[in-house]
Protein backbone atom coordinates (compact mmCIF):
# COMPACT_ATOMS: atom_id res chain seq x y z
CA UNK A 1 0.00 0.00 0.00
CA UNK A 2 2.69 2.44 1.05
CA UNK A 3 4.90 1.45 -1.87
CA UNK A 4 2.11 2.17 -4.28
CA UNK A 5 1.42 5.53 -2.75
CA UNK A 6 4.98 6.59 -3.33
CA UNK A 7 4.79 5.59 -7.01
CA UNK A 8 1.72 7.68 -7.72
CA UNK A 9 2.25 10.90 -9.65
CA UNK A 10 1.63 13.95 -7.59
CA UNK A 11 -1.41 15.80 -8.98
CA UNK A 12 0.51 19.00 -9.71
CA UNK A 13 3.01 17.07 -11.84
CA UNK A 14 0.27 15.43 -13.98
CA UNK A 15 0.06 17.07 -17.46
CA UNK A 16 -3.32 18.36 -18.60
CA UNK A 17 -4.83 15.72 -20.95
CA UNK A 18 -5.00 16.82 -24.59
CA UNK A 19 -8.42 15.63 -25.80
CA UNK A 20 -8.79 17.58 -29.05
CA UNK A 21 -8.86 15.67 -32.37
CA UNK A 22 -5.57 15.58 -34.29
CA UNK A 23 -6.30 14.92 -37.96
CA UNK A 24 -2.69 14.75 -39.06
CA UNK A 25 -1.54 12.10 -36.62
CA UNK A 26 -0.42 8.90 -38.45
CA UNK A 27 -3.03 6.92 -36.51
CA UNK A 28 -5.87 9.19 -37.60
CA UNK A 29 -4.62 9.29 -41.20
CA UNK A 30 -4.46 5.52 -41.40
CA UNK A 31 -7.96 5.31 -40.02
CA UNK A 32 -9.34 7.73 -42.60
CA UNK A 33 -7.50 6.04 -45.44
CA UNK A 34 -8.70 2.52 -44.60
CA UNK A 35 -12.27 3.69 -44.09
CA UNK A 36 -12.10 5.35 -47.51
CA UNK A 37 -10.79 2.17 -49.12
CA UNK A 38 -13.60 0.03 -47.69
CA UNK A 39 -16.12 2.57 -49.00
CA UNK A 40 -14.54 2.49 -52.43
CA UNK A 41 -14.55 -1.29 -52.64
CA UNK A 42 -18.13 -1.52 -51.41
CA UNK A 43 -19.14 0.81 -54.23
CA UNK A 44 -17.05 -1.01 -56.84
CA UNK A 45 -18.55 -4.36 -55.75
CA UNK A 46 -22.06 -3.11 -56.40
CA UNK A 47 -21.27 -1.62 -59.84
CA UNK A 48 -21.88 -4.88 -61.78
CA UNK A 49 -25.24 -5.40 -60.09
CA UNK A 50 -26.44 -1.88 -60.77
CA UNK A 51 -25.14 -1.84 -64.33
CA UNK A 52 -26.93 -5.12 -65.08
CA UNK A 53 -30.17 -3.79 -63.63
CA UNK A 54 -29.73 -0.52 -65.51
CA UNK A 55 -29.14 -2.34 -68.78
CA UNK A 56 -32.11 -4.65 -68.27
CA UNK A 57 -34.37 -1.73 -67.50
CA UNK A 58 -33.08 0.32 -70.42
CA UNK A 59 -33.25 -2.40 -73.05
CA UNK A 60 -35.94 -4.73 -71.72
CA UNK A 61 -38.08 -2.05 -70.13
CA UNK A 62 -39.11 -0.41 -73.38
CA UNK A 63 -40.94 -3.54 -74.48
CA UNK A 64 -42.19 -4.61 -71.05
CA UNK A 65 -43.48 -1.25 -69.81
CA UNK A 66 -45.30 -0.36 -73.02
CA UNK A 67 -48.93 -0.66 -73.99
CA UNK A 68 -48.24 -4.12 -75.39
CA UNK A 69 -47.13 -5.61 -72.08
CA UNK A 70 -50.12 -7.95 -71.82
CA UNK A 71 -49.15 -9.51 -75.14
CA UNK A 72 -45.51 -9.79 -74.04
CA UNK A 73 -46.48 -11.57 -70.83
CA UNK A 74 -49.07 -13.91 -72.34
CA UNK A 75 -48.52 -14.50 -76.07
CA UNK A 76 -46.47 -17.33 -77.60
CA UNK A 77 -42.94 -16.66 -78.89
CA UNK A 78 -42.87 -15.30 -82.45
CA UNK A 79 -41.32 -17.27 -85.28
CA UNK A 80 -38.62 -15.94 -87.62
CA UNK A 81 -39.47 -12.53 -89.01
CA UNK A 82 -42.88 -12.38 -87.32
CA UNK A 83 -43.56 -9.19 -85.33
CA UNK A 84 -45.07 -8.96 -81.83
CA UNK A 85 -45.47 -12.05 -79.72
CA UNK A 86 -44.30 -12.67 -76.19
CA UNK A 87 -43.23 -15.38 -73.78
CA UNK A 88 -46.29 -16.34 -71.73
CA UNK A 89 -45.53 -20.02 -72.12
CA UNK A 90 -42.00 -19.52 -70.80
CA UNK A 91 -43.20 -17.70 -67.66
CA UNK A 92 -45.70 -20.49 -66.99
CA UNK A 93 -43.04 -23.12 -67.74
CA UNK A 94 -40.50 -21.59 -65.35
CA UNK A 95 -43.06 -21.25 -62.56
CA UNK A 96 -44.39 -24.79 -63.07
CA UNK A 97 -40.93 -26.34 -63.06
CA UNK A 98 -39.93 -24.38 -59.95
CA UNK A 99 -43.13 -25.60 -58.30
CA UNK A 100 -42.34 -29.22 -59.19
CA UNK A 101 -38.80 -28.76 -57.90
CA UNK A 102 -40.09 -27.32 -54.61
CA UNK A 103 -42.65 -30.10 -54.22
CA UNK A 104 -39.79 -32.59 -54.37
CA UNK A 105 -36.98 -30.78 -52.55
CA UNK A 106 -38.92 -29.20 -49.67
CA UNK A 107 -40.31 -32.40 -48.08
CA UNK A 108 -37.06 -34.31 -48.62
CA UNK A 109 -35.00 -31.36 -47.43
CA UNK A 110 -37.10 -30.76 -44.31
CA UNK A 111 -37.03 -34.42 -43.29
CA UNK A 112 -33.28 -34.58 -43.75
CA UNK A 113 -32.86 -31.33 -41.80
CA UNK A 114 -34.96 -32.67 -38.90
CA UNK A 115 -32.71 -35.70 -38.75
CA UNK A 116 -29.55 -33.59 -38.93
CA UNK A 117 -30.57 -30.99 -36.38
CA UNK A 118 -32.75 -32.82 -33.86
CA UNK A 119 -32.80 -36.58 -34.10
CA UNK A 120 -29.15 -37.50 -34.29
CA UNK A 121 -26.90 -34.53 -35.10
CA UNK A 122 -23.63 -36.26 -34.24
CA UNK A 123 -24.17 -39.67 -35.83
CA UNK A 124 -21.91 -40.91 -38.60
CA UNK A 125 -24.83 -40.78 -41.06
CA UNK A 126 -25.52 -37.16 -40.11
CA UNK A 127 -21.91 -36.16 -40.58
CA UNK A 128 -21.68 -37.89 -43.94
CA UNK A 129 -24.95 -36.33 -45.07
CA UNK A 130 -23.81 -32.88 -44.00
CA UNK A 131 -20.53 -33.22 -45.89
CA UNK A 132 -22.25 -34.48 -49.03
CA UNK A 133 -24.89 -31.77 -48.85
CA UNK A 134 -22.26 -29.06 -48.54
CA UNK A 135 -20.44 -30.54 -51.52
CA UNK A 136 -23.73 -30.58 -53.42
CA UNK A 137 -24.16 -26.81 -53.00
CA UNK A 138 -21.26 -26.39 -55.39
CA UNK A 139 -22.55 -29.08 -57.74
CA UNK A 140 -22.20 -27.92 -61.37
CA UNK A 141 -25.74 -27.26 -62.51
CA UNK A 142 -25.16 -28.76 -65.96
CA UNK A 143 -24.34 -32.08 -64.31
CA UNK A 144 -27.75 -32.04 -62.60
CA UNK A 145 -29.19 -31.79 -66.12
CA UNK A 146 -27.05 -34.61 -67.47
CA UNK A 147 -27.95 -36.77 -64.46
CA UNK A 148 -31.68 -36.35 -64.99
CA UNK A 149 -31.20 -36.77 -68.74
CA UNK A 150 -29.69 -40.18 -68.04
CA UNK A 151 -32.32 -41.39 -65.58
CA UNK A 152 -35.50 -39.82 -66.99
CA UNK A 153 -35.16 -38.23 -70.43
CA UNK A 154 -33.62 -41.24 -72.18
CA UNK A 155 -36.71 -43.28 -71.31
CA UNK A 156 -39.53 -40.75 -71.15
CA UNK A 157 -38.35 -37.85 -73.30
CA UNK A 158 -38.10 -34.14 -72.55
CA UNK A 159 -40.71 -32.77 -70.15
CA UNK A 160 -41.50 -30.15 -67.53
CA UNK A 161 -41.36 -32.96 -64.98
CA UNK A 162 -37.77 -33.83 -65.91
CA UNK A 163 -36.90 -30.11 -65.73
CA UNK A 164 -38.45 -29.89 -62.26
CA UNK A 165 -36.51 -32.94 -61.07
CA UNK A 166 -33.25 -31.43 -62.34
CA UNK A 167 -33.97 -28.17 -60.52
CA UNK A 168 -34.87 -30.07 -57.35
CA UNK A 169 -31.41 -31.65 -57.34
CA UNK A 170 -29.99 -28.13 -57.21
CA UNK A 171 -32.49 -26.86 -54.63
CA UNK A 172 -32.16 -29.75 -52.20
CA UNK A 173 -28.80 -28.87 -50.57
CA UNK A 174 -29.80 -25.23 -50.04
CA UNK A 175 -33.08 -26.29 -48.42
CA UNK A 176 -31.39 -28.91 -46.21
CA UNK A 177 -28.63 -26.63 -44.96
CA UNK A 178 -30.88 -23.61 -44.38
CA UNK A 179 -33.52 -25.67 -42.58
CA UNK A 180 -30.91 -27.46 -40.47
CA UNK A 181 -29.38 -24.15 -39.45
CA UNK A 182 -32.80 -22.66 -38.66
CA UNK A 183 -33.79 -25.63 -36.50
CA UNK A 184 -30.41 -25.74 -34.79
CA UNK A 185 -31.00 -22.12 -33.71
CA UNK A 186 -34.00 -23.27 -31.64
CA UNK A 187 -32.60 -23.07 -28.09
CA UNK A 188 -32.13 -26.33 -26.19
CA UNK A 189 -34.03 -24.85 -23.25
CA UNK A 190 -37.12 -24.55 -25.45
CA UNK A 191 -36.85 -28.22 -26.40
CA UNK A 192 -36.32 -29.11 -22.73
CA UNK A 193 -39.50 -27.22 -21.88
CA UNK A 194 -41.40 -29.25 -24.46
CA UNK A 195 -40.03 -32.55 -23.15
CA UNK A 196 -40.83 -31.37 -19.62
CA UNK A 197 -44.45 -30.82 -20.66
CA UNK A 198 -44.64 -34.45 -21.72
CA UNK A 199 -44.03 -34.15 -25.45
CA UNK A 200 -42.83 -37.12 -27.44
CA UNK A 201 -39.86 -36.47 -29.71
CA UNK A 202 -42.19 -36.16 -32.71
CA UNK A 203 -44.27 -33.59 -30.84
CA UNK A 204 -41.16 -31.64 -29.87
CA UNK A 205 -40.31 -31.41 -33.58
CA UNK A 206 -43.78 -30.63 -34.92
CA UNK A 207 -45.00 -28.35 -32.13
CA UNK A 208 -41.86 -26.50 -31.14
CA UNK A 209 -38.82 -26.95 -33.37
CA UNK A 210 -40.51 -26.57 -36.77
CA UNK A 211 -42.76 -23.61 -35.85
CA UNK A 212 -39.91 -21.80 -34.10
CA UNK A 213 -37.51 -22.36 -36.98
CA UNK A 214 -40.15 -21.60 -39.63
CA UNK A 215 -38.99 -18.10 -40.64
CA UNK A 216 -35.47 -19.38 -41.26
CA UNK A 217 -36.73 -22.45 -43.07
CA UNK A 218 -38.97 -20.37 -45.36
CA UNK A 219 -36.10 -17.99 -46.09
CA UNK A 220 -33.97 -20.94 -47.16
CA UNK A 221 -36.73 -22.31 -49.37
CA UNK A 222 -37.29 -18.92 -51.02
CA UNK A 223 -33.59 -18.45 -51.71
CA UNK A 224 -33.41 -21.96 -53.18
CA UNK A 225 -36.41 -21.16 -55.39
CA UNK A 226 -34.85 -17.88 -56.50
CA UNK A 227 -31.69 -19.74 -57.44
CA UNK A 228 -33.54 -22.47 -59.31
CA UNK A 229 -35.74 -20.02 -61.25
CA UNK A 230 -32.71 -18.53 -62.94
CA UNK A 231 -31.06 -21.83 -63.89
CA UNK A 232 -30.70 -22.64 -67.57
CA UNK A 233 -28.07 -25.37 -67.95
CA UNK A 234 -30.03 -28.17 -66.26
CA UNK A 235 -33.09 -27.36 -68.37
CA UNK A 236 -31.22 -27.72 -71.67
CA UNK A 237 -31.01 -31.46 -71.10
CA UNK A 238 -34.38 -32.01 -69.48
CA UNK A 239 -37.16 -29.62 -70.48
CA UNK A 240 -35.58 -28.39 -73.73
CA UNK A 241 -37.89 -25.71 -75.11
CA UNK A 242 -41.28 -25.39 -76.67
CA UNK A 243 -43.00 -22.71 -78.70
CA UNK A 244 -46.40 -23.76 -77.42
CA UNK A 245 -48.31 -23.53 -74.15
CA UNK A 246 -47.65 -26.16 -71.54
CA UNK A 247 -50.40 -28.79 -71.65
CA UNK A 248 -48.87 -31.87 -70.05
CA UNK A 249 -46.24 -32.19 -67.38
CA UNK A 250 -44.70 -35.18 -69.11
CA UNK A 251 -44.30 -36.35 -72.68
CA UNK A 252 -43.69 -32.93 -74.21
CA UNK A 253 -40.85 -30.37 -73.96
CA UNK A 254 -41.58 -27.29 -71.88
CA UNK A 255 -40.60 -23.66 -72.31
CA UNK A 256 -38.69 -21.68 -69.70
CA UNK A 257 -37.55 -18.07 -69.45
CA UNK A 258 -33.87 -18.88 -69.18
CA UNK A 259 -33.84 -21.08 -72.31
CA UNK A 260 -35.95 -18.54 -74.19
CA UNK A 261 -33.37 -15.86 -73.36
CA UNK A 262 -30.61 -18.19 -74.54
CA UNK A 263 -32.42 -18.99 -77.80
CA UNK A 264 -33.58 -15.48 -78.67
CA UNK A 265 -30.40 -13.66 -77.74
CA UNK A 266 -28.57 -15.51 -80.51
CA UNK A 267 -31.09 -14.64 -83.21
CA UNK A 268 -30.50 -12.03 -85.92
CA UNK A 269 -34.02 -10.51 -85.59
CA UNK A 270 -34.64 -7.27 -83.70
CA UNK A 271 -38.04 -8.41 -82.39
CA UNK A 272 -36.60 -11.57 -80.79
CA UNK A 273 -33.65 -9.66 -79.32
CA UNK A 274 -36.02 -7.19 -77.74
CA UNK A 275 -38.09 -10.03 -76.31
CA UNK A 276 -34.92 -11.65 -74.92
CA UNK A 277 -34.17 -8.42 -73.04
CA UNK A 278 -37.73 -8.18 -71.76
CA UNK A 279 -37.65 -11.84 -70.66
CA UNK A 280 -34.37 -11.20 -68.83
CA UNK A 281 -35.98 -8.35 -66.95
CA UNK A 282 -39.01 -10.51 -66.05
CA UNK A 283 -36.73 -13.29 -64.82
CA UNK A 284 -34.74 -10.90 -62.63
CA UNK A 285 -37.99 -9.47 -61.26
CA UNK A 286 -39.22 -12.98 -60.41
CA UNK A 287 -35.96 -13.80 -58.62
CA UNK A 288 -36.08 -10.42 -56.88
CA UNK A 289 -39.65 -11.05 -55.75
CA UNK A 290 -38.71 -14.38 -54.16
CA UNK A 291 -35.75 -12.73 -52.44
CA UNK A 292 -37.91 -9.95 -51.06
CA UNK A 293 -40.45 -12.48 -49.79
CA UNK A 294 -37.57 -14.37 -48.18
CA UNK A 295 -36.36 -11.24 -46.42
CA UNK A 296 -39.86 -10.39 -45.22
CA UNK A 297 -40.56 -13.80 -43.65
CA UNK A 298 -37.03 -14.14 -42.39
CA UNK A 299 -37.26 -11.05 -40.19
CA UNK A 300 -37.87 -12.29 -36.65
CA UNK A 301 -41.03 -10.97 -35.07
CA UNK A 302 -41.27 -10.42 -31.32
CA UNK B 1 -22.52 -36.83 15.33
CA UNK B 2 -24.99 -39.62 15.03
CA UNK B 3 -24.02 -41.27 11.77
CA UNK B 4 -21.26 -43.73 11.22
CA UNK B 5 -18.28 -42.00 9.79
CA UNK B 6 -15.55 -44.52 10.24
CA UNK B 7 -13.05 -44.53 7.43
CA UNK B 8 -13.97 -47.96 6.15
CA UNK B 9 -17.63 -47.13 5.76
CA UNK B 10 -19.20 -44.57 3.46
CA UNK B 11 -21.52 -42.07 5.02
CA UNK B 12 -25.23 -42.58 4.48
CA UNK B 13 -27.75 -40.08 5.77
CA UNK B 14 -30.20 -41.11 8.42
CA UNK B 15 -33.48 -41.82 6.71
CA UNK B 16 -36.06 -39.08 7.07
CA UNK B 17 -39.49 -40.34 7.98
CA UNK B 18 -42.02 -37.63 7.17
CA UNK B 19 -45.14 -37.39 9.28
CA UNK B 20 -47.48 -36.56 6.42
CA UNK B 21 -48.30 -38.53 3.25
CA UNK B 22 -45.72 -38.69 0.51
CA UNK B 23 -46.36 -38.46 -3.22
CA UNK B 24 -42.95 -39.55 -4.41
CA UNK B 25 -40.58 -41.86 -2.58
CA UNK B 26 -37.26 -41.48 -4.24
CA UNK B 27 -34.53 -43.89 -3.27
CA UNK B 28 -31.38 -43.28 -5.28
CA UNK B 29 -28.91 -46.09 -5.08
CA UNK B 30 -26.55 -44.80 -7.72
CA UNK B 31 -26.82 -42.34 -10.61
CA UNK B 32 -24.18 -42.51 -13.30
CA UNK B 33 -23.28 -40.33 -16.25
CA UNK B 34 -21.29 -42.84 -18.26
CA UNK B 35 -18.68 -44.15 -15.84
CA UNK B 36 -18.97 -41.12 -13.61
CA UNK B 37 -20.82 -41.75 -10.36
CA UNK B 38 -22.80 -38.54 -9.90
CA UNK B 39 -25.02 -39.34 -6.93
CA UNK B 40 -25.16 -42.21 -4.44
CA UNK B 41 -27.31 -43.42 -1.54
CA UNK B 42 -29.93 -40.73 -1.20
CA UNK B 43 -33.44 -41.41 0.06
CA UNK B 44 -35.65 -38.41 -0.57
CA UNK B 45 -39.36 -38.60 0.22
CA UNK B 46 -41.48 -35.79 -1.29
CA UNK B 47 -44.44 -34.91 0.89
CA UNK B 48 -47.88 -34.16 -0.47
CA UNK B 49 -48.83 -30.49 -0.80
CA UNK B 50 -45.61 -29.31 0.76
CA UNK B 51 -42.46 -27.71 -0.58
CA UNK B 52 -39.37 -29.85 -0.38
CA UNK B 53 -36.19 -27.84 -0.80
CA UNK B 54 -32.92 -29.31 -2.10
CA UNK B 55 -29.84 -27.37 -1.03
CA UNK B 56 -26.13 -27.96 -1.21
CA UNK B 57 -22.94 -26.81 -2.91
CA UNK B 58 -22.48 -26.91 -6.70
CA UNK B 59 -21.99 -30.38 -8.10
CA UNK B 60 -23.68 -32.08 -5.15
CA UNK B 61 -26.23 -33.72 -7.41
CA UNK B 62 -29.32 -31.92 -6.17
CA UNK B 63 -30.45 -31.00 -9.70
CA UNK B 64 -29.63 -34.48 -10.95
CA UNK B 65 -31.85 -36.00 -8.26
CA UNK B 66 -34.64 -33.52 -9.01
CA UNK B 67 -34.51 -34.21 -12.74
CA UNK B 68 -34.61 -37.93 -12.02
CA UNK B 69 -38.03 -37.49 -10.45
CA UNK B 70 -39.74 -37.02 -13.83
CA UNK B 71 -37.17 -38.81 -15.96
CA UNK B 72 -35.88 -35.60 -17.58
CA UNK B 73 -32.40 -37.08 -17.32
CA UNK B 74 -33.42 -39.77 -19.80
CA UNK B 75 -32.75 -37.19 -22.51
CA UNK B 76 -29.05 -37.54 -21.70
CA UNK B 77 -27.83 -40.68 -23.43
CA UNK B 78 -25.20 -41.67 -20.88
CA UNK B 79 -27.48 -41.23 -17.85
CA UNK B 80 -28.08 -44.39 -15.79
CA UNK B 81 -30.30 -44.63 -12.73
CA UNK B 82 -30.11 -47.33 -10.08
CA UNK B 83 -32.74 -47.30 -7.39
CA UNK B 84 -36.43 -46.56 -7.41
CA UNK B 85 -38.77 -43.61 -7.62
CA UNK B 86 -42.12 -44.75 -6.31
CA UNK B 87 -45.00 -42.59 -7.46
CA UNK B 88 -48.51 -43.71 -6.42
CA UNK B 89 -47.19 -47.20 -5.86
CA UNK B 90 -45.45 -47.49 -9.25
CA UNK B 91 -41.76 -47.26 -9.90
CA UNK B 92 -41.40 -44.67 -12.67
CA UNK B 93 -38.17 -46.38 -13.69
CA UNK B 94 -39.97 -49.68 -14.29
CA UNK B 95 -39.55 -51.00 -17.84
CA UNK B 96 -43.20 -50.70 -18.79
CA UNK B 97 -43.43 -47.04 -17.75
CA UNK B 98 -43.47 -44.43 -20.54
CA UNK B 99 -41.35 -41.43 -19.46
CA UNK B 100 -43.42 -39.13 -21.68
CA UNK B 101 -46.52 -39.93 -19.62
CA UNK B 102 -44.62 -39.51 -16.34
CA UNK B 103 -43.76 -35.93 -17.35
CA UNK B 104 -47.40 -35.09 -17.87
CA UNK B 105 -48.08 -35.83 -14.19
CA UNK B 106 -44.82 -34.48 -12.82
CA UNK B 107 -44.20 -31.07 -14.40
CA UNK B 108 -41.06 -29.04 -14.43
CA UNK B 109 -39.98 -25.39 -14.22
CA UNK B 110 -36.43 -24.74 -15.34
CA UNK B 111 -33.59 -22.50 -14.21
CA UNK B 112 -33.74 -20.29 -17.30
CA UNK B 113 -37.20 -19.01 -18.24
CA UNK B 114 -38.00 -20.92 -21.44
CA UNK B 115 -41.30 -19.83 -22.96
CA UNK B 116 -42.03 -21.09 -26.45
CA UNK B 117 -41.76 -18.65 -29.34
CA UNK B 118 -45.54 -18.27 -29.55
CA UNK B 119 -48.21 -16.08 -27.99
CA UNK B 120 -48.70 -15.91 -24.22
CA UNK B 121 -52.06 -17.63 -24.65
CA UNK B 122 -50.62 -20.43 -26.77
CA UNK B 123 -47.80 -20.96 -24.28
CA UNK B 124 -50.28 -21.62 -21.49
CA UNK B 125 -52.62 -23.64 -23.72
CA UNK B 126 -49.72 -25.78 -25.00
CA UNK B 127 -50.00 -28.55 -22.43
CA UNK B 128 -53.80 -28.54 -22.55
CA UNK B 129 -53.77 -29.00 -26.32
CA UNK B 130 -51.12 -31.68 -25.91
CA UNK B 131 -53.47 -33.57 -23.61
CA UNK B 132 -56.38 -32.96 -26.02
CA UNK B 133 -58.28 -30.91 -23.46
CA UNK B 134 -61.89 -30.46 -24.62
CA UNK B 135 -63.32 -27.98 -22.12
CA UNK B 136 -63.26 -24.21 -21.99
CA UNK B 137 -59.71 -23.35 -23.01
CA UNK B 138 -60.02 -19.59 -22.30
CA UNK B 139 -61.12 -20.30 -18.76
CA UNK B 140 -58.26 -22.71 -18.06
CA UNK B 141 -55.70 -20.30 -19.50
CA UNK B 142 -57.06 -17.49 -17.34
CA UNK B 143 -57.04 -19.67 -14.22
CA UNK B 144 -53.49 -20.80 -14.85
CA UNK B 145 -52.28 -17.24 -15.40
CA UNK B 146 -54.07 -16.16 -12.21
CA UNK B 147 -52.43 -19.01 -10.30
CA UNK B 148 -49.10 -17.81 -11.59
CA UNK B 149 -49.88 -14.21 -10.51
CA UNK B 150 -49.43 -13.00 -14.06
CA UNK B 151 -53.00 -12.45 -15.23
CA UNK B 152 -53.23 -8.75 -14.35
CA UNK B 153 -50.05 -7.95 -16.25
CA UNK B 154 -50.88 -9.84 -19.46
CA UNK B 155 -54.65 -9.99 -19.74
CA UNK B 156 -54.70 -7.28 -22.42
CA UNK B 157 -51.87 -8.75 -24.47
CA UNK B 158 -52.47 -12.48 -24.58
CA UNK B 159 -51.72 -12.44 -28.31
CA UNK B 160 -48.21 -11.01 -27.80
CA UNK B 161 -45.23 -13.30 -27.95
CA UNK B 162 -44.21 -14.94 -24.69
CA UNK B 163 -40.67 -13.83 -25.48
CA UNK B 164 -41.70 -10.15 -25.28
CA UNK B 165 -42.13 -10.39 -21.49
CA UNK B 166 -39.47 -9.54 -18.93
CA UNK B 167 -37.42 -12.34 -17.35
CA UNK B 168 -39.53 -12.51 -14.20
CA UNK B 169 -42.76 -12.47 -16.20
CA UNK B 170 -41.39 -15.18 -18.50
CA UNK B 171 -40.66 -17.39 -15.51
CA UNK B 172 -44.17 -16.88 -14.16
CA UNK B 173 -45.48 -17.65 -17.65
CA UNK B 174 -43.53 -20.92 -17.54
CA UNK B 175 -45.10 -21.68 -14.15
CA UNK B 176 -48.54 -20.89 -15.60
CA UNK B 177 -47.78 -23.21 -18.51
CA UNK B 178 -46.74 -25.95 -16.09
CA UNK B 179 -49.77 -25.61 -13.80
CA UNK B 180 -52.31 -25.27 -16.63
CA UNK B 181 -52.48 -29.03 -17.02
CA UNK B 182 -52.82 -29.37 -13.23
CA UNK B 183 -49.91 -31.71 -12.72
CA UNK B 184 -49.64 -33.67 -9.51
CA UNK B 185 -46.13 -32.54 -8.71
CA UNK B 186 -44.14 -29.52 -9.85
CA UNK B 187 -40.36 -29.78 -9.93
CA UNK B 188 -38.54 -26.45 -9.87
CA UNK B 189 -34.87 -26.38 -10.76
CA UNK B 190 -33.47 -23.11 -9.37
CA UNK B 191 -36.44 -21.17 -10.76
CA UNK B 192 -35.23 -17.82 -9.38
CA UNK B 193 -31.54 -17.90 -10.21
CA UNK B 194 -32.02 -15.82 -13.36
CA UNK B 195 -34.39 -13.35 -11.71
CA UNK B 196 -33.96 -10.07 -9.86
CA UNK B 197 -34.94 -9.82 -6.16
CA UNK B 198 -38.40 -8.42 -6.86
CA UNK B 199 -39.26 -11.11 -9.37
CA UNK B 200 -37.77 -13.70 -6.99
CA UNK B 201 -40.07 -12.46 -4.23
CA UNK B 202 -43.09 -12.83 -6.51
CA UNK B 203 -42.15 -16.35 -7.56
CA UNK B 204 -41.58 -17.31 -3.92
CA UNK B 205 -44.99 -15.99 -2.90
CA UNK B 206 -46.39 -17.91 -5.83
CA UNK B 207 -44.79 -21.14 -4.62
CA UNK B 208 -46.41 -20.70 -1.21
CA UNK B 209 -49.79 -20.26 -2.91
CA UNK B 210 -49.24 -23.19 -5.24
CA UNK B 211 -48.59 -25.64 -2.42
CA UNK B 212 -52.26 -25.45 -1.49
CA UNK B 213 -52.98 -27.42 -4.66
CA UNK B 214 -49.70 -28.95 -5.73
CA UNK B 215 -46.72 -30.78 -4.38
CA UNK B 216 -43.51 -28.88 -5.02
CA UNK B 217 -39.87 -29.86 -5.06
CA UNK B 218 -37.40 -27.00 -5.31
CA UNK B 219 -33.70 -26.92 -5.99
CA UNK B 220 -32.10 -23.70 -4.78
CA UNK B 221 -28.65 -22.25 -4.33
CA UNK B 222 -30.09 -19.68 -2.02
CA UNK B 223 -30.34 -20.89 1.58
CA UNK B 224 -32.52 -17.96 2.58
CA UNK B 225 -34.95 -19.02 -0.10
CA UNK B 226 -35.09 -22.52 1.37
CA UNK B 227 -35.84 -21.11 4.83
CA UNK B 228 -38.50 -18.82 3.38
CA UNK B 229 -40.46 -21.36 1.37
CA UNK B 230 -39.45 -24.96 2.05
CA UNK B 231 -41.31 -27.08 4.60
CA UNK B 232 -38.76 -29.84 4.39
CA UNK B 233 -35.12 -29.44 3.41
CA UNK B 234 -32.71 -31.97 2.00
CA UNK B 235 -29.05 -31.06 2.24
CA UNK B 236 -26.69 -32.68 -0.29
CA UNK B 237 -22.94 -32.56 -0.34
CA UNK B 238 -20.07 -33.69 -2.53
CA UNK B 239 -17.83 -36.56 -1.62
CA UNK B 240 -14.36 -36.07 -3.09
CA UNK B 241 -12.66 -38.65 -0.86
CA UNK B 242 -12.66 -41.42 -3.47
CA UNK B 243 -11.22 -39.30 -6.25
CA UNK B 244 -14.54 -38.59 -7.93
CA UNK B 245 -17.10 -35.91 -7.26
CA UNK B 246 -20.02 -37.89 -6.03
CA UNK B 247 -23.02 -36.16 -4.52
CA UNK B 248 -25.03 -37.67 -1.69
CA UNK B 249 -27.72 -36.76 0.79
CA UNK B 250 -26.30 -35.60 4.13
CA UNK B 251 -29.38 -34.70 6.06
CA UNK B 252 -33.07 -34.27 5.52
CA UNK B 253 -35.72 -33.01 7.84
CA UNK B 254 -38.13 -30.19 8.62
CA UNK B 255 -36.55 -26.96 7.39
CA UNK B 256 -36.47 -25.36 10.83
CA UNK B 257 -34.70 -28.34 12.35
CA UNK B 258 -32.16 -28.56 9.52
CA UNK B 259 -31.26 -24.89 9.80
CA UNK B 260 -31.50 -24.40 13.56
CA UNK B 261 -30.41 -27.75 14.90
CA UNK B 262 -28.60 -29.68 12.19
CA UNK B 263 -27.66 -33.22 13.15
CA UNK B 264 -24.56 -33.35 10.96
CA UNK B 265 -21.53 -31.13 11.28
CA UNK B 266 -21.34 -30.88 7.46
CA UNK B 267 -24.79 -29.33 7.39
CA UNK B 268 -23.91 -26.97 10.18
CA UNK B 269 -20.75 -25.82 8.40
CA UNK B 270 -22.58 -25.27 5.14
CA UNK B 271 -25.47 -23.27 6.51
CA UNK B 272 -23.20 -21.16 8.66
CA UNK B 273 -21.04 -20.43 5.62
CA UNK B 274 -18.00 -22.49 6.62
CA UNK B 275 -17.07 -24.57 3.62
CA UNK B 276 -14.48 -27.21 3.91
Amino acid sequence: MDDNAQNLIVDSARPTPQLSRKMMEPRALRNTLLTGITWAFAIIASIPLFSVIYMLLARGGSRLFSSGFVEVLTALPPAGLQQGGGFGNAIVGTLVMVLIASAISVPFGLMAAVYLSVLDPQSRLARATRLLTKTMTGFPSILAGVFVYAILVTSFGYSALAGGVALSVLMLPTVVLAAEEAMRQVPQKMKDAAYGMGCTRTQVVTKVVLPTGLPGILTGIMLAIAGAAGESAPLLFTALFSNYHLEHLSGEPAASLSILIYNFSGMPFANQLELAWAASLVLVLIVLAFNIVARLIGTPKI
Amino acid sequence: MSALQEKSQVFVAEPFQPESDTVIDCAVNKIYYGDFLAVRDSVVPIEKKKITGFIGPSGCGKSTVLRSLNRMNDLIDIFRFEGSVMYHGQDIYAKKVDPVVVRRYIGMVFQQPNPFSMSIYDNVAFGLRLNKYKGNMDERVETALKHAALWKEVKDKLKNSGLSLSGGQQQRLCIARAVATEPDVLLMDEPCSALDPIATRMVEELMLQLKENYTLALVTHNMQQATRVADTTAFFSVDISQGGRTGYLVEMGPTQQVFEAPRESLTKDYISGQFS
